[in-house]
């Protein structure tokens, strides 16, 4: 009880403090402006980002810089894919956004100067920030892989950011002959949306078992195990009996050069020609970050976990598939509980007051079927640098749970994405 | 005392001319949750604004296992009894 006294009276003390300095930097008669924050990226860490800080602290000046006017999200591209979704449902615009009393800029950020808090844009003009968030996202690393490179996707669609590429695989699927194979080619870790390539051949061969019966999928995978590996088995079996073969890393699974005017995929113990070839590159950290200085050897990004802000330079916060985050997987769930965390602690910090250790919760719902959902969560809290597992939380859904289970959780997923884009975007 | 007493009045006017959600910092957690919870949502329930024994009854239960759920019984054991009421306690001021 005494430690909760001294928490709330703490907390209410801090919050105190926030909006009196808040005030302070509004206050015209001070001669000050208020605090610039610039938030790049305009994904679910991004836009969440800008918005929940806006929502904290209405006299912040909040800009979101995104690339694009129109963002396609990934959460449930897979159905795109399988034929069960338009491309429409993933599409999200910022009207909202600059609603919310947020400037929006749609022009890419080309350089940062973290001395002068500068950033640059491709139109040539400069943006001043106290404190800087960037949530960039993914890039694909076309030099990781033989023969992948950018021309490569557009024969061999990664659709590892959602959009054209898609588009791209879903036309190839349908254009296939009933018999052919499709591969699945999976990077090792650490990528984004570590259960996303076994919903992905799931909802593919939902699509072929009903129509392209004697199609097959191969997943040649990089790692010997995966996100939910015992559901998602167990659910194949059940589900589609011979139709998906997962060749793990020491099975040989690991390709290692593709050639896209042939279709061929190359493992240390076969060459594959298949009819549809998807290749999830491996990733690194949005190319904004490297420009930042905010990336380590590993092309990540290493944060402080209380605040997110980066370990390597300082005012820069890096949320969501960009920073290290430990137990933490790469997903829109797990970047907009970050981007909401990170709202707050820029809030405290501009206040001069010191963020509180939070805690955090990531749900990663997939499909397996189109009424067949299954879930992995987690909390974490800060330790050692990174987000920790709290032990004896989280976890996946029960191996033995009835299909009404996996019904209802189907459901759950489609709320999630419905609410979590309403929160972000709406 | 003067000092303090000043930052607690413009504390009160920021909140409220702030919407709802700004009017104090949600306890360690407690920003999560709308991920998935939405006045809106329908198959997953509302969950702001509810009276705070009820939110924190229910949380307790999907962490000692006598209420059975999909996921919250697996996020539930990831808090505190204090965390729990913490959390209970800040939905109920929010819409």
């Amino acid at each position: 009880m005494t430690h909760k006294n001294h928490t709330s009276r703490r907390e209410f003390l801090r919050t105190a403090a926030a909006a009196t300095a808040s005030l302070a930097l509004a206050s015209p008669s001070l001669a000050q402006s208020p605090a610039r924050v610039v938030v790049i990226g305009g994904g679910f860490g991004g836009a969440s980002c800008a918005r929940a800080l806006r929502q904290l602290d209405p006299s912040l000046d909040v800009t979101l810089v995104t690339a694009d006017r129109q963002y396609v999200a990934c959460p449930f591209s897979n159905e795109v894919i399988a034929g069960d979704r338009a491309i429409e449902a993933q599409q999200f615009t910022y009207e909202k956004t600059a609603a919310a009393g947020i400037k929006v800029v749609v022009q890419m950020a080309q350089t940062i100067d973290p001395q002068a808090r500068t950033i640059g844009l491709a139109d040539g003009s400069t943006l001043r920030y106290d404190r800087l968030v960037l949530s960039p996202g993914i890039d694909l690393r076309f030099d990781a892989l033989a023969g992948y490179d950018e021309a490569a996707a557009s024969r061999m669609p990664h659709a590892w950011k959602a959009g054209e590429q898609t588009l791209l695989l879903r036309r190839q699927l349908e254009a296939m002959d009933d018999g052919g194979v499709v591969a699945i080619v999976v990077p090792a870790n650490p990528f984004r949306c570590p259960p996303g390539p076994y919903e992905r051949a799931s909802l593919i061969a939902h699509y072929l078992k009903t129509r392209k019966p004697r199609a097959k999928l191969i997943i040649l995978d990089s790692k010997d195990a995966f996100s939910k590996q015992r559901l998602f088995q167990a659910a194949w079996q059940e589900l589609y009996p011979g139709l998906i073969e997962w060749v793990a890393l020491s099975q040989g699974g690991k390709v290692t050069s593709v050639d896209p005017a042939t279709n061929t995929l190359v493992t240390d113990f076969a060459t594959h020609h298949v009819q549809v070839a998807n290749v999830i590159p491996p990733q690194r950290a949005g190319r904004i970050a490297e420009i930042a200085g905010v990336t380590d050897k590993s092309g990540w990004c290493p944060i402080n976990p209380v605040s997110l802000e980066s370990t390597q330079v300082p005012n820069i916060h890096v949320i969501g598939d960009a920073c290290i985050a430990g137990a933490m997987p790469k997903s829109a769930f797990s970047a907009n509980a970050q981007a909401k965390t990170c709202a707050g602690a820029i809030v405290a910090l501009l206040a001069g007051a010191t963020p509180t250790s939070p805690k955090l919760i990531n749900t990663c719902y997939s499909l397996v079927a189109p009424d067949y959902g299954i879930s992995i969560a987690g909390v974490y809290q800060p330790r050692n640098g990174l987000f920790a597992d709290i032990e004896g939380a989280g976890g996946t859904s029960p191996l033995d749970a009835p299909r009404d289970v996996r019904a209802r959780e189907a459901i759950y997923a489609r709320s999630w994405f419905e609410t979590i884009g309403a929160e972000v975007f709406g | 005392m003067k000092t303090l007493r000043t930052s607690l009045a413009i504390g009160l006017i920021v909140a409220s001319a702030a919407p709802v959600r700004a009017a104090s910092a949600p306890p360690p957690g407690a920003a999560s949750c709308s991920g998935c919870h939405a006045a809106t949502s329908q198959a997953i329930p509302n969950i702001y604004g509810r009276d705070a024994d009820a939110t924190r009854s229910t949380l307790l239960a999907f962490r000692n296992g006598s209420m059975p759920a999909t996921v919250m019984t697996r996020i539930a054991k990831g808090f505190s009894e204090d965390e729990i009421g913490s959390i209970a306690a800040w939905l109920a001021t929010q819409k």
